[in-house]
């Protein structure tokens, strides 16, 4: 299969920081891909750059063939490639249901025009709107929460929201940042069959990950990150051998 | 008696445009806006200058909208990254830059002597002028009540209210934010601009100390004592920051032991306590910030 993202030569610095260096990545249409590496590796940093958030000092993003490192964030979603983050960002004030229904794109209702215009377009796209939103809430296994305000979500469910509004626009790709940071056992593995729902159903993912297991279960290749530069990458088993990169979690001690 | 009441009531409703404007920017989209009487004085000025020039009030309205709201529209284009405090640094140096070039630029508007006998052109047949500019210019605040209600309450207002919230998630799902930022300026500064020009042609005569910051403040109290993001909240606001500071008056034929200046003073100190009360209940300790 192709390649659904294209990284090359990518650099980004912070002042004294090179927080990305010379990067090169590659993800396979339809795989999911595991991005590890140690705190500070500059994983996020990627992410941020990848999804447009964040512009890139020099080097070439191609997702689906064509150039997206020069586009801003709302345009690089809307061609398909959508991130969720690592420190949940749910709109408090609204239901777990407005979360969503907030998504689908091209939305009349979301145009000035509407409000001028008599109301049975916008309840009727609304119904659409509410029932795609309910089906991703059960998908994800938030059905019971729609209609409760984002902020009394626990933190797990939170991370379930995340994901759901991801899925909420059917993406070609989605950046999962640490989907399992901080959460029970039991609703880790709850959230690794929603992953391998959302891949099964055609979605491509690339996921930062801390927890080796949810690593060696769900992903058929793993790129390892160390201060900005991609250091190795394989199947989990191989990096799981591979030197350079136990040296670069345990600081380089020598063996 | 009547004749004052009415007078209220018509600075209530040129207030409520204003209000109504700031809860768009402010309420619904969270930009601060401390600017909001530079809009007001462009409307105003607008309508002062065309209906003397014999343009009916109708479209002397249409037309202080369409040029405040394009002034509005540039000041969101140029602060496109600034938020909350800045913004509000920003609009209010605006707002002062605004005031100020009206003050000097004689040749324009009259410099600190302002524009008189401008055109207040609306009569019902029946009424007096004043009644008739108060059901004329409620009439349209109905219809700016009705557009910013259904604004709030379409998904377009969601789309708002989740920029108010988190701009960056709104980013993230594929929303272009400073398209909506700036629409949300240019509605709220139309708003302001069309109650400038209902201002100059009820007063007949307007000057630039009519415009300083104190409009914006009263307006920004109308909105939080209303609660941010209501429409008929801001509304109700309005009401009773225009009760405070002009209801008040009335009370110096009752209450003999102040003196009108010492009034005056106190008139402020109520709206002054009025906002803190408010604050201390609704944000205060234990409360949602």
């Amino acid at each position: 299969m192709s390649n659904l993202l294209e990284i090359a030569g990518l650099n980004k610095r912070f002042g004294g920081l090179q927080a990305v260096d010379r990067c090169e990545l590659s993800v396979r249409e339809g795989s999911i891909t595991g991005l590890i590496g140690p705190n500070g590796a500059g994983k996020t940093t990627l992410f941020s750059i990848i999804s447009g958030f964040t512009k890139p000092d020099s080097g070439q993003i191609r997702f689906g063939g064509r150039r997206i490192e020069g586009l801003g964030a709302y345009e690089v979603a809307r061609r398909g490639l959508r991130r969720t983050f690592q420190i949940p960002r749910e709109l408090k004030e609204m239901s777990v249901l407005e979360n969503l229904m907030l998504v689908p794109e091209g939305q009349f209702g979301d145009r000035l025009l509407s409000v001028l215009l008599p109301g049975a377009r916008v309840r009727q796209e609304e119904q659409v709107n509410e029932a795609a939103a309910r089906e991703v809430l059960e998908t994800v296994g938030l059905a019971e929460k729609a209609d409760i305000a984002a902020a009394r979500l626990s933190g797990g469910q939170k991370k379930l929201l995340e994901l759901a509004r991801c899925l909420m626009s059917r993406p070609r790709l989605m950046l999962l940042d640490e989907p399992t940071a901080g959460v029970n056992p039991t609703l880790i593995r709850h959230l690794m069959k929603v992953m391998q729902k959302v891949h099964a159903s055609g979605i491509t993912l690339l996921i930062i990950e801390h927890n080796m297991n949810v690593i060696m279960e769900l992903c058929e290749r793993v790129v390892v990150l160390d201060r900005g530069h991609v250091i190795a990458a394989g199947t989990p088993a191989e990096i799981q051998q591979n030197k350079q990169v136990l040296d670069a979690y345990l600081g380089g001690v020598d063996a | 008696m009547t004749a004052y009441l009415v007078a209220i009531l018509i600075f209530a409703v040129i207030y409520g445009f204003v209000a109504l404007g700031l809860n768009i920017q402010w309420g619904l989209t969270g930009l601060i806006n401390l600017g909001q009487v530079a809009f007001f004085a462009v409307g105003a000025y607008c309508a002062a200058l065309t209906t003397q020039a014999g343009l009916p009030l109708l479209p002397a309205l249409v037309l202080a909208a369409l040029v405040s709201g394009s002034l509005g529209g540039a000041v969101a284009l140029f602060t496109p990254r600034l938020r909350e405090d800045y913004l509000a640094i920003v609009t209010l140096g605006f707002s002062e830059f605004v005031r100020l070039i009206f003050l000097n630029e004689k040749w324009l508007a009259g410099g600190p002597d302002g524009i008189a006998g401008i055109p207040r052109p609306v009569t019902i047949p029946g009424l007096d002028s004043e009644t008739s500019f108060l059901v004329i210019a409620a009439v349209l605040l109905a219809v700016a009540f009705w557009f910013s209600q259904r604004l709030a309450h379409f998904p377009i207002g969601r789309t708002l209210r989740a920029i108010r919230e988190d701009e960056t998630v709104v980013a993230s799902i594929g929303k272009p934010t400073l398209t909506y930022k700036t629409l949300a300026f240019v509605l709220g500064a139309a708003l302001a601009g069309i109650g400038g020009a209902l201002f100059a042609s009820y007063l007949t005569y307007i000057s630039p100390d009519m415009f300083g910051p104190n409009v914006s403040i009263y307006v920004l109290a109308a909105v939080l004592l209303g609660r941010q993001g209501s429409t008929l909240g801001t509304l109700a606001g309005t009401a009773v920051v225009a009760v405070l500071l002009e209801g008040t008056r009335l009370l110096k034929d009752y209450i003999t032991v102040v003196d009108g200046v010492q009034l005056a003073a106190l008139r402020l100190m109520a709206l002054g306590l009025a906002l803190m009360i408010i604050v201390a209940v609704r944000y205060g300790p234990g409360r949602r910030a």
